[in-house]
Formats: C-alpha cells, sequence, structure tokens
C-alpha cells in the first residue's frame, strides 16, 4: 500500500489554484533573468488533497494510540492549543511592526518568560531557540563567553556523561570546545569519582541531563553542582526530561546554571513529524546579562495603567541565535498550556507521567532485563532480549510491536545499555491503554521464544515492510528525477 | 480539557502494582528540601476562559493581512492556499515526531522526499536537506558546511553586506567559538565586487543574497568560477527568496555551491517572526558534510517502494562531537506546508504569483518616484522590494502612516537601524497581496506626509 510521489500525478497543463489577475499595467520583465523551465508538478486541488490526506494516513501519530517514544515525551497535544495558535492576531502580526501595535503578542512573550522562571526557579529566560539543540547551543555559548568576560580564557572542556543525547557532544563541538566523557556508576549516575578526576581549571561546565537518559534521578546532583561550581565552572542541565520535574522540582535549586527546555516535549506542542520545537533557554542570575536577545521586557505602564512591553537585547549577549524573536506560533500554544494548567495541574503531569512509567515497568519487569532496578521517573530502559530466544533483538520487538498497532519505544538508546528498549509513557496516557501496551509486551516476549521468526520478518501488516537501508544509504536517490 | 485521565481507583490499583503507597513515594530520591516548591504561577484557567484571555492578547495585535502592508525584510505577506492549512492541521501529520521506525512514518518521509525534490527543482540544486529552522540559521550551517568541506583548516568567511543583517547576525553567533575570520561586512558600503575580491586561498566561503536585503538581483553567472579561482576552490553560497525563483533564474543554473533561505513565502503565516523554514541545497559532491535530515529511496523485503532517513552517520545521534551539526528536531510541519503550498500552486502558480510581486513591486516604485520628494534608488533590477529615499527619518513617516493618516497602513523597514549610512532610507515589500488600491493608498499617504513635511513638520498627538 504506497502512494505515487505528487510529481508522478503531475498533467501538463493541470493548474490548483487561481492566483488573482494582475491589476497594475504590466512592469517589463528582465528577458536576461529569467528561468526557461521549472520543473515543478502539475496537479489539482483535489489531487493534492487526496495525495496528502492519503500520505497521512501513512503516518503513526499521538491521536492514533500510544507513541512512548522515551525522551521524546510523546503526550498529547491539546486541541485548545491549535485554536489558540491560529487566532489572527497572532497568525497575522509580522515580526518587524513597531513594538506599539503587538503589545499583545509581547505580553504573551513576557509572561511565558515569567511562568518559565517561576517554573525551574531560574532568574532569566530567552524564548529564542528553535529547538532543543539550538537551546544547547545557545546554553553552551553562554558559558563560554561567562568565562572569558571574566578573562579566563584557558577553559576548553566540557564535561559530558556518557548516558547523554548525541546532541550534547555535538554541540560542544559546533562551540569550538572539547568533550570529555564521564562514565555512569552502577546505579546509573554520574560516576563521582571519575568526576573528581576531570574537574579542573580548563572545564567550561559539565552538560547533565535529570533525570538522565535511563529515566534515572541524578541521585547526587548536588555534589555534582558543588564539584563543578568547586573547579568554577558551570553546570547546563538539559531539559529533555523536564517533564518528570515540572512542579516538583526547580532544577535552579539544586545549582543548575543555565537549561533549555523543550516546549514540544513538556509543555505540550506539538512535535510535528519532526517540528517546528521550541527550546527557551534559563538562566541563574550571574548569566542573564549574556543571554541572546531581544527579550521582552516591560518597560512601564500607560496612563490608562495598561502595562507596556518591547524588546531588549541583554548588554553582554552572545548574540541572537535565529532571525526574529523565537518560534512564536509555538510559545502561544506553550503558554496556554501553562495557563490552564497553573501550580497543581503541573505538578499532576509530572506525577502521573512518573506514575505511568513506574507502573508500565512493573507489569513488565519480570520479563524484560531491567539494567539499573530503581524507581523511574518519566521513563525506564529495559534490555530487548531475552535468554530463551537467543536470536532476538530489540529492534525485532520494536517492529513486531507495530504489527499490534502501538508505536515501538526508542531503541538502541542511551548506548550503555545494549539493545535498549527506553519507554517514555507520558502523563496523558490512562491505565487502559498502559494495560493494553504492557499485554502486548508480554504477549511478544512468548513470541520470541515461541515464534521468532514472527518477529524477526516483522511488520508484516505495516504500509511497508522492513526497509533496506542499507543499500538505500549506499546509493542514495534523495530527489524525484525527471525524465526529459 | 482534562489534562491526566486517571480515576482515584485506578491511581490506587497503579500504585499497588508499583508496591508504594502513595505518589509522593516515587519521588523519594529527590532532595528532601528542594521537593514540592511553592510555585505561584497564575490560577489555572479552564478552556473557555483561556480563549477569552487569548482572544484578547491577539486583538491587541495590529493584524497584517487586515491593513495595507508594505513591511518585508525577510517576512512577507503572502496567500497561502486553503489547502495548506488544512492538510498542516491533520493530526497524523502534527502528531508524528521524527520518522524513526519508517515502516509507519511513510507519510513524512514521502513528504520529506518531495519537500526535497521540489526544493532541488526550485533552486536549480542537486540536494536538499529537510530543513533548518530559519534562512539565517541555514546561512549558518552554510558557513559550517564550508568550513567541513575544507575539514576546519580554512577559517576565513567573506559575507556581503548587502545580507540580511540579522542573518549576518546569526552567522556570527553560531560560529563565535570557531575562531573564524569574518571579512566584507565589516564596510556595509563595499559593493559586490568589492567583497568578492576579499576572497583569498584561506577563504572557505562568500555568503551572498539574491534578491539580497535590498531587493536587487544579482548577477551570479561567472561569478562561481571566479570564487572557486580565486579561492582555490572556495565555496559560493546564496541567499534567496523563494516565491522570485518562480520566475528568476534560479543560483543553481549557475556555478553555486550551496543554496539556501527563508522559505517563510512558501504558504506560511507572519506569526510574528516563527515558526518559518530554513530551506537549503548543495551539490552533491558536498552531500557528505551537509547538516541536518536527509530522507532517501529504499525498498522494502517485498520490493515496495518506500522512503528512510539516510547517511544519518553524518548526524549527532550517531556520529556525536564529530557530527556534521548539532541539528535534530528541524521544521517537519512547516516543510510541509511548503510542500503543499508548491504542489497545489505547481509549475503555473508559482510563475503567476511571482510575476505579481514583481510588477506590483515595480508599479508602487514607479509610483513614488513620481513624487517630488521620495526616490526609489536601486541601480539593479530588483523583484518585490526596493530602496526608498525620504525626505524625513522613516521612524516619522511610518509613525504618520500609521496613526495620523485616515487609514492605518503598515511602512517599510527603517535601513537606518542596520546601516548608518541608510538614514532616511525605506525598504518597501510588494506582494501579490497589495492590491492596486492599497498601493495607491501607500503613494497618496505618502505624498500627503509629504505636504506636512512642506508645511512644517508632523504632529504627533
Amino acid at each position: 500500500m504506497t502512494e505515487p510521489l505528487i510529481y508522478e500525478l503531475s498533467v501538463p497543463g493541470r493548474e490548483g489554484v487561481k492566483p488573482p489577475q494582475l491589476d497594475v499595467p504590466p512592469a517589463e520583465l528582465p528577458a536576461e533573468l529569467l528561468r526557461d523551465d521549472l520543473p515543478l508538478p502539475e496537479v489539482s486541488e483535489i489531487d493534492t488533497v487526496r495525495h496528502f490526506v492519503r500520505l497521512s494516513q501513512l503516518n503513526y501519530a499521538i491521536d492514533k494510540g500510544m507513541y512512548p517514544l522515551g525522551s521524546c515525551t510523546m503526550k498529547y497535544n491539546p486541541k485548545v492549543n491549535e485554536v489558540a495558535a491560529r487566532m489572527p492576531g497572532f497568525l497575522g502580526a509580522h515580526p518587524l511592526q513597531n513594538p506599539e501595535t503587538v503589545q499583545g503578542a509581547l505580553y504573551l512573550m513576557y509572561h511565558l518568560q515569567e511562568a518559565l522562571k517561576t517554573i525551574t526557579g531560574f532568574a532569566g529566560v530567552t524564548l529564542q531557540p528553535a529547538a532543543g539543540a539550538h537551546g544547547e547551543l545557545t546554553g553552551v555559548l553562554i558559558m563560554r563567553k561567562y568565562h572569558l568576560d571574566r578573562g579566563d580564557t584557558k577553559r576548553d572542556i566540557i564535561l559530558v556523561p556518557d548516558s547523554a543525547h548525541g546532541t550534547n557532544p555535538a554541540t560542544t563541538s559546533m562551540s569550538g570546545l572539547n568533550v570529555v566523557e564521564i562514565p555512569s556508576d552502577e546505579r546509573g549516575n554520574v560516576d563521582i569519582e571519575a568526576l573528581k578526576t576531570q574537574v579542573c581549571d580548563r572545564v567550561v561546565g559539565i552538560m547533565i541531563t535529570n533525570p538522565n537518559t535511563l529515566g534515572l534521578f541524578e541521585e547526587q546532583i548536588e555534589e555534582v553542582t558543588q564539584l563543578i561550581h568547586g573547579c568554577g565552572g558551570l553546570v547546563y542541565g538539559d531539559g529533555a526530561n523536564l517533564n518528570a520535574l515540572v512542579g516538583v522540582m526547580r532544577p535552579a535549586d539544586v545549582g543548575i546554571d543555565v537549561m533549555h527546555f523543550n516546549l514540544h516535549k513538556t509543555f505540550s506542542t506539538p512535535h510535528g513529524g519532526g517540528g517546528p520545537g521550541s527550546g527557551p533557554v534559563g538562566v541563574a542570575e550571574h548569566l542573564v546579562e549574556f543571554l541572546p536577545g531581544p527579550i521582552a521586557t516591560l518597560v512601564g505602564a500607560t496612563d490608562e495603567g495598561y502595562p507596556v512591553f518591547d524588546l531588549h537585547k541583554p548588554e553582554k549577549s552572545i548574540g541572537r541565535l535565529k532571525a526574529f524573536w523565537g518560534h512564536f506560533g509555538v510559545l502561544v500554544r506553550a503558554y496556554t498550556y501553562i495557563r490552564m494548567l497553573g501550580d497543581a495541574g503541573l505538578r499532576g503531569v509530572a506525577e502521573h507521567a512518573v506514575l505511568n512509567a513506574n507502573y508500565l515497568l512493573s507489569r513488565v519487569r519480570d520479563v524484560y532485563p531491567l539494567p539499573y532496578d530503581r524507581i523511574c521517573k518519566h521513563e525506564f530502559v529495559v534490555e530487548g532480549k531475552f535468554e530463551n530466544a537467543p536470536g532476538i533483538r530489540a529492534l525485532d520487538i520494536a517492529k513486531r510491536l507495530i504489527d499490534y498497532g502501538v508505536h515501538p519505544p526508542t531503541n538502541y538508546f542511551p548506548l550503555i545499555v545494549h539493545e535498549a528498549l527506553m519507554i517514555e509513557p507520558t502523563e496523558t496516557e490512562s491505565k487502559r491503554s498502559l494495560d493494553a501496551y504492557a499485554e502486548i509486551l508480554l504477549k511478544i516476549a512468548a513470541e520470541a521464544q515461541a515464534e521468532p521468526e514472527l518477529l524477526h520478518g516483522a511488520p508484516h501488516n505495516s504500509p511497508v515492510r522492513r526497509l533496506d537501508e542499507v543499500t538505500a544509504a549506499r546509493n542514495p536517490v534523495l530527489r524525484y528525477e525527471h525524465e526529459f | 480539557m482534562v489534562y491526566v485521565p486517571h480515576t482515584d481507583d485506578e491511581r490506587r490499583a497503579m500504585l499497588a502494582s508499583i508496591g508504594v503507597d502513595r505518589i509522593e513515594d516515587l519521588f523519594s530520591d529527590i532532595p528532601q528540601e528542594h521537593r514540592y516548591p511553592e510555585l505561584g504561577l497564575p490560577p489555572a484557567a479552564s478552556e473557555l476562559e483561556i480563549l477569552q484571555e487569548l482572544r484578547d492578547l491577539a486583538a491587541a495585535n495590529l493584524n497584517a493581512y487586515e491593513v495595507p502592508t508594505f513591511l518585508g525584510a525577510g517576512a512577507y505577506r503572502h496567500w497561502a492556499p486553503s489547502v495548506v492549512d488544512y492538510i498542516i492541521s491533520r493530526g497524523e501529520f502534527a502528531t508524528a515526531y521524527t520518522p524513526y521506525q519508517p515502516e509507519i512514518s511513510q507519510g513524512t518521509l514521502q513528504a520529506i522526499f518531495e519537500y526535497q525534490s521540489m526544493i532541488c527543482d526550485l533552486t536549480g540544486m542537486e540536494v536538499s536537506n529537510a530543513s533548518h529552522y530559519d534562512g539565517a540559521t541555514a546561512a549558518a550551517e552554510a558557513v559550517i558546511q564550508a568550513l567541513n568541506v575544507f575539514r576546519m583548516k580554512r577559517r576565513k568567511v567573506v559575507i556581503a553586506p548587502t545580507v540580511h543583517p540579522q542573518y549576518r547576525e546569526v552567522v556570527r553567533t553560531y560560529t563565535q567559538g570557531m575562531g573564524l575570520e569574518i571579512v566584507g561586512d565589516d564596510d556595509l558600503t563595499r559593493s559586490l565586487e568589492e567583497v568578492v575580491a576579499l576572497v583569498d586561498k584561506e577563504t572557505a566561503c562568500l555568503i551572498l543574497q539574491s534578491p539580497n536585503f535590498f531587493g536587487e538581483i544579482e548577477l551570479l553567472e561567472g561569478l562561481g568560477g571566479l570564487v572557486h579561482e580565486m579561492g582555490n576552490g572556495a565555496l559560493l553560497a546564496v541567499a534567496t527568496n523563494p516565491i522570485s525563483l518562480g520566475l528568476l533564474n534560479p543560483p543553481g543554473a549557475f556555478d553555486v555551491d550551496i543554496v539556501m533561505g527563508e522559505g517563510q513565502p512558501l504558504g506560511l503565516g507572519l506569526n510574528f517572526g516563527g515558526p518559518y523554514l530554513g530551506f537549503y541545497a548543495c551539490r552533491k559532491k558536498h552531500l557528505r558534510q551537509i547538516a541536518g535530515r536527509l530522507v532517501g529511496e529504499a525498498h522494502d523485503v517485498e520490493g515496495q517502494r518506500g522512503y528512510a532517513l539516510t547517511l544519518t552517520t553524518r548526524e549527532q545521534h550517531i556520529r556525536r562531537e564529530r557530527a556534521t551539526s548539532n541539528i535534530c528536531t528541524n521544521q517537519g510541519l512547516m516543510m510541509l506546508a511548503a510542500t503543499v503550498y508548491l504542489s497545489v500552486l505547481g509549475k503555473q502558480g508559482l510563475r503567476k504569483i511571482a510575476e505579481l510581486n514583481y510588477h506590483k513591486a515595480h508599479y508602487a516604485a514607479q509610483e513614488i518616484d513620481t513624487l517630488d520628494t521620495f526616490s526609489v534608488v536601486n541601480t539593479k533590477p530588483f523583484f518585490n522590494e526596493f530602496v526608498v529615499r525620504c525626505p524625513a527619518p522613516v521612524e516619522e513617516i511610518n509613525d504618520f502612516l500609521l496613526s495620523d493618516y485616515p487609514i492605518e497602513i503598515i511602512g517599510g523597514y527603517d535601513l537606518g537601524r542596520d546601516y548608518p549610512h541608510l538614514q532616511n532610507h525605506m525598504l518597501v515589500a510588494v506582494t501579490e497581496m497589495n492590491s492596486r488600491e492599497e498601493i495607491d493608498d501607500f503613494v497618496s499617504a505618502l505624498a500627503e506626509d509629504e505636504a506636512h513635511e512642506v508645511i512644517g513638520g508632523h504632529t504627533h498627538d
């Protein structure tokens, strides 16, 4: 069951929509600058709609069922967010309009900044970064500039635990700094003894994800932050897993200096098949002046007492990270979410995310090997292998899950667990859907022993079966080739 | 909505299965003194209440689609066919994530493949990635790709002052730790010829924009060869406006190595600056140094055609500190919007839209130029934006247009903000959205402003 490419539906001369007639005298076109041909498809509107609707039906999505992709926080995306973001006054504001004409947008940005500060305990927030990795780059550049500004020029190392997301080391390199990897201990925490051997006056800081990618709270987080601060370094908190902590603990309270928040994870904005995300960054007091700008700022009040907002760039800013002010459309959704939850609601988010993960773990822990046996936070990592089914790998289990109509967990990450299956149910799943997922996992474990070929050949009833990605990468076909 | 579906009975059963008494017990590993802080957020609002609040906030903004608008400078008011929002609103697209499991992500994957194809067709290039955050970050990634082509052995980058000021700033932000020498826009009055002359054998790339920030179309013919020769293989990267490519020769028709830019004109709303779309295309020979996701054709065990993420060994989740970029999430849904836009407009529609932009901009320029004290200063051909020298500070003129003229008009961009030698110069954008009536109103308003100037200045109260 596949769908032709839109190019394959093209018929010369067919048109989809009608632009308006020209209502001014035409100018002379510069003949020497014009292109001869524009090989875009020629399809009708109904061709377009049917094509993309059929494509959409080949996708799995949260709106179809449980999507426990570890570290991605695939919670339900409330539909009220979409109504909010599409209000004409938001959709139609040009980013360079006179600030007096966009006070509603600036009000929203300012109050979202304030809410994120309240939730996390930081002194300043920028909404500019476009995604988590973009927020990481922002944070690491801030840390770097903080040291340089103090005349401390010899620092060039970022410590990164071996359980970290790949974006952490990649960001470090982009910032012109070097990575030193820190191993994890037998409880899944950063190995404090190993960390002690690396803290020195060359350390810019550490990037730490808490809860970490094993879904475990870093039990010695305060010892880590003290060690790093002790050598003059800063602590970067990767906020990918903030969903476990909202309303339960403010990251700034345990000594984190700078942190990004994924609005598309914790704050319910849709992932969009890979974006747009939004990765605001919060910083402690000593880093506020380095934030990228501009930042929405309260500058006064009108005669009638209404607040007046403007955009301001901090004095020693690292510079702007993207054009304009951030993914405003995503900010509207996150603002809506936070306003509808309040203090207790947000705490309930973290509590039920953690309850759901531990419950699902309790249902499968006797069958799936558990490398770190602790109370987990919002996600847990098991091994996708069985003693009584030696040929079965995590990949086979993931693909077999597809046959049962659910989305597989993240697999083969974190790298420190062999055959990792990283499961993050999120708080929006009910006990009923968790039970159904657990039953499927248990059934697959039984199949692994009884009928392993069912797993090796899976998925059997998806729109396509397992794709030969090796051949595809060896001989990449990355675009439609026209037949001229 | 109710954000958590659990009933009390279910909670009790779940806690029993876990083997703890209370939910709080699941958080005992968090330092006690920091557990459960008082936050103090505003009280939770119901759906009805929050929508009222947001409607008030949205109404406090002036909607550029509802008044005559001549402001562009990197974000443009264009018409988006209704099908675009219909498709991107579908939950199957909006609530999926990066297509890590290709068997159940063929919708997203094939859409990316079609997008890559359309960007190649539009730009005349060979390889497109699945998008960057916006035009500015795409420009920064072009610099990084060029540095990677030369294995970080070249540290000089030349960038024209006619590249969008925010793109130039983002390039500097991104690369501040890399020890680069960035030249070209240190003198904002440099001509293109003077900028090209700065390319030497230490140069990794030259970044240009065409149509440039002032709307002007640069002559790219022969430029790539020149840059390659003077720079011993240095790359030429060109930022462009995708709507202009409905009409104009694409940069890829010349010897250009990277073409990128802001994809917002392709069916995306203004949205107060985002989310937009960075499109990005390069030559096949530089495929290994491109950043971001790539989708390739693949076949399944039954020989069916399908699509999958490919060449992932360039990326951060595999290569970590040796990745071509740290990018992970990109602009999936915005990419889809552009794909639907380019599909439904197609070969003929995009050409018509581009022509409307060209003709209307030139009509506006011609009319403005008839005024005594306003003049169009562009010397090269332009697309849908041009520069007007004004008799007064642009800020004052814009205040007049917005507040003192009988209808609200959003005027052009104040170039003096970024180019000190261009005080009193306005960058005017005209698209297919500007009817003749809007353009005529704008010109009449400028004429009236001119009259105010003559009789002794503006009145602001």
